[in-house]
């Protein structure tokens, strides 16, 4: 699954920030509509990180909603799903936010 | 890592060089993936969320660092690295990705003998294991370069280069046989300069929306295997309508890669994303 993928990103990221030192606590932003499971990113995470100084980490995951904005009326909403559909019945939407997949910040001990 | 759902790392993703006149040899990639991801987008977060405070309780001793950074950014810069190359060498890169089974080899041996008297095609082949599809490729003319993943869902970037580099392509096409899976391959970026999702009718008319990834970030849909519609339950007017719904902008193509349908579009499609 790709999650595993991300997982190691994830770690090869903050490794690369935080070296030797034991990481508390990884933030994560993941986008509603972003196409990743956070259920499987923690599944993954754990096992990707056993043999790391993320070992004890705690993954502290925010999941900003899908919104759109619709090119036709300029309406504003939020999107569930991928489904670009406007209550206008235009597709023609941009999405603003939703498919974040990004890491926040790392929490290093001493 | 785990040995019992198979996400191991130490199998390694190999790269094997199939082309008629080069000698079969394995290359093995110990190192760790870099990943790419092919929906990033600038937001402006127009959302209020709630976080944990983290300054309220800051453990004492410890230290929060501030990365703000993409998770998948070394692939996307890998990926981004990979379009830059191909474009100076005049390359159309092609990403086709689909369910295992839906007919992505066949159309490609078509396209190979169809396509190859005219302008050069190479093909890089992605399967978790054996050659057989590169095989096929070989046998029907083109250069090609098979990569197994080994327990790998999905190509990357970094796989991409290393299928580049060894192939060499100057002008013309190459294209990218993923892996099988509608899922994973979406969130990728290999450098490629068009994505492809294949459909067959055999799979279910449903599939745009239950998975709506795949098809949001291709540029065409392929709906094949159209010779058996006559025998299968298939509404090709939901179809398309549940592409247009995740995808307003992507191009239709209804081809059957066995019987010759709709394979003059294809080509045509690919023609022109060439020069």
């Amino acid at each position: 699954m790709h999650e595993l993928a991300i997982a190691e990103s994830v770690i090869d990221a903050v490794l690369a920030q935080t070296g030797e030192r034991p990481v508390r606590q990884v933030r994560l932003e993941v986008g509603r509509i972003s196409g990743v499971s956070v259920d499987s990113l923690r599944f993954c995470f754990e096992l990707a990180a056993a043999d790391t100084g993320l070992v004890d980490a705690d993954l502290d995951v925010v999941e900003p909603e899908g919104r759109a904005r619709c090119g036709m009326c300029g309406d504003e909403f939020v999107l569930a799903d991928r489904i670009l559909l406007c209550a206008c019945g235009s597709s023609d939407l941009q999405v603003l936010s939703g498919e974040e997949l990004k890491i926040i910040s790392v929490t290093v001990g001493s | 890592m785990c040995a019992t759902c198979g996400c191991s790392d130490t199998a390694g993703v190999r790269l094997l060089d199939l082309r008629a006149d080069a000698p079969v040899h394995t290359h093995a990639d110990g190192t760790t993936h870099s990943h790419g991801d092919a929906m990033t987008h600038a937001h402006a977060d127009a959302t209020t969320h709630t976080h944990a405070a983290a300054s309220a309780d800051q453990p004492a001793g410890t230290e929060t660092i501030t990365l703000e950074q993409r998770v998948l950014a070394k692939n996307d810069e890998l990926a981004a690295h990979n379009r830059g190359w191909l474009a100076a060498r005049a390359v159309t890169a092609v990403n086709l990705m689909s369910s295992p089974g839906a007919g992505k080899t066949t159309l490609l041996e078509r396209t190979v003998r169809e396509l190859s008297a005219a302008m050069p095609v190479c093909v890089i082949e992605g399967d978790q294991e054996t050659t057989f599809d590169a095989e096929r490729i070989r046998a029907a003319g083109a250069p090609v370069i098979q990569i197994n993943t080994g327990s790998g869902c999905h190509l990357d970037a970094a796989m991409m280069r290393g299928a580049l580099d060894t192939l060499d392509p100057t002008g013309g096409v190459v294209l990218i046989e993923n892996v099988g899976n509608l899922v994973c391959p979406a969130l990728f970026d290999l450098g490629e300069g068009a994505r492809v999702v294949i459909m067959s009718v055999t799979e279910g008319a449903d599939k745009p929306l239950k998975y709506p990834h795949i098809f949001a970030t291709s540029d065409v849909v392929v709906l094949n295997k159209v010779d058996l519609l006559p025998y299968v339950d298939f509404d090709v007017d939901r179809f398309e309508h549940d592409v247009a719904l995740v995808n307003p902008d992507a191009a239709i193509l209804r081809v059957s890669a066995t019987r010759g349908d709709g394979l003059e579009a294809w080509r045509e499609w690919l023609r022109s994303g060439i020069g």
